[in-house]
């Protein structure tokens, strides 16, 4: 339930009309500016925040239809719920208004308790979103969070081409074991921190966090040209970050750290996955299997990066790398050509 | 002038949701804007703009509604719903209608 007061702006031509919203929600707990026109509540809704608009239909200078069309293609205002109150009769405007994404339509004059209970219900459902949304903003960059909303968070999957990327801390189990857990928590925060912004900063998205490690697509949810190249870059970057973090904690007399990171690129299946309680966005595949499996090879090539073949050859020239010949996998039934990234 | 121009039902709702004295205050406010709507339906008639005249009778008929003023919100809408009227009897016992609502209103007010 909502139990402190909204920001909530009323937008109506006719004083009568205003006046009388305006009381009504004020009664209700909740902060109130209004609007005579629809052009004044956009230009009020574009300068500060809002958390519902109360929108009447005919108005002068711009009709409340206008503002729907308006707040639909706004990306920052898209998801502000809207309440129609309206005198327009007629099922074709109800339609109309709900159909241009308003949650609801109250016709006037408007009933004190049923308004009352359509407010609370938008404003639940508002922050229920924006929950949603802060969530998704913490696991991705800003254009996969808009792509995820827009595209509603549909389960199921597509078949795409991209790079999986999987990173650990090696030997991470005896560095926990050697020092107190509050340091530990910090350990992995800082780590999370730097890895996320290596690979967001190359337009990747980390899907997974299990333990000290991580798993990151690149080339989906939207697609990335040059997907490969991305995340070898976000390789090296994690590296170098790595090296970073470690002249500090070298001169705090703790041990360096050392990862492994292994990248794969291929055909994958992606999409959420879940149920629509709770879903998470994955990739699963023959690319993300390899992906894992050339991560945890790290440890015996002794190699910081390792690579496939496709990830190869999406790199640039400029990109060193040693072959290190085929190497068979469990559960693999052919050999896999493995590169080393040159390092530095 | 009597009473039984305004819906008492819808009135004392109104009055139990937003406060008698908040209500009072609505009625000054109605009773400012009204005539502007009406002489808004006087002059978009002149002119020949249905649209305009369509909007003000709309106006008037959502307003007159919220205070339980069915007849004159009746009147309002059969003029924001109809053709516009050929001659202005229509709007004169509009105007009539408003002239009895308004007193109502300002009487059930100070009652």
């Amino acid at each position: 339930m909502v139990d402190r007061g909204a920001r909530l702006l009323v937008a109506d031509d006719n004083k009568v009309n205003r006046l009388l919203l305006k009381r009504s929600l004020e009664l209700q707990g909740h902060q109130v500016e209004c609007a005579e026109n629809g052009r004044v509540a956009l230009e009020m809704l574009r300068a500060q925040p809002f958390d519902l608009l109360l929108l009447d239909m005919e108005m002068p200078e711009m009709t409340g239809f206008e503002v729907l069309e308006q707040l639909v293609g706004d990306p920052r205002l898209g998801d502000l719920p809207v309440l129609v109150t309206s005198s327009l009769e007629g099922v074709a405007h109800v339609a109309r208004c709900i159909e241009l994404g308003a949650d609801d339509y109250l016709p006037k004059p408007v009933n004190p308790v049923l308004l009352k209970a359509r407010i609370n219900s938008s404003l639940e459902k508002k922050r229920l979103r924006d929950q949603q949304k802060e969530l998704v903003r913490r696991f991705a960059t800003s254009e996969v969070a808009q792509d995820m909303q827009q595209s509603g968070f549909a389960l199921g999957g597509r078949h795409l081409r991209g790079s999986v990327m999987f990173a650990d801390i090696r030997g991470f189990t005896s560095l926990v074991e050697s020092q107190p857990p509050e340091e530990s928590i910090e350990l992995l925060n800082t780590w999370y921190t730097l890895m996320f912004d290596a690979i967001s900063g190359h337009g990747g998205v980390v899907n997974q966090m299990i333990g000290d490690g991580l798993m990151a697509i690149f080339g989906a949810p939207l697609p990335l040209d040059d997907h490969a190249g991305a995340a070898v870059r976000a390789a090296l970057d994690m590296i170098e970050m790595i090296e970073l973090l470690n002249v500090e904690r070298t001169a705090a007399g703790k041990a360096a750290l050392r990862i492994g990171i292994g990248i794969a690129t291929g055909e994958m299946v992606a999409g959420y996955t879940g149920t629509q309680q709770r879903a998470t966005y994955t990739c699963i595949g023959d690319t993300v299997n390899l992906a894992a499996r050339l991560e945890s090879h790290t440890k015996v090539a002794q190699r910081d990066i390792l690579i496939d073949d496709a990830t190869r050859a999406g790199l640039d020239p400029g990109c060193a790398v040693h072959g290190l010949g085929p190497v068979a996998f469990k559960g693999k039934a052919a050999s896999v050509e493995v590169h080393a990234v040159v390092v530095g | 002038m009597s009473e039984s121009e305004i819906d008492l039902a819808t009135f004392e709702e109104l009055k139990a949701s937003a406060g008698d004295e908040f209500v009072t205050e609505l009625v000054g406010t109605f009773r400012e804007e009204a005539p502007g709507m009406l002489a808004e339906l006087r002059s978009a008639h002149a002119a020949g703009a249905a649209e305009r005249f369509r909007r003000a009778a709309h106006s008037l008929k959502s307003n007159s509604n919220t205070f339980g003023a069915l007849r004159l919100g009746a009147l309002a809408r059969d003029l924001e719903l109809g053709a516009m009227p050929a001659d202005i009897a229509l709007l004169d016992a509009l105007d009539a209608e408003y002239a009895r609502a308004a007193a109502a209103l300002q009487a059930l007010c100070n009652g």
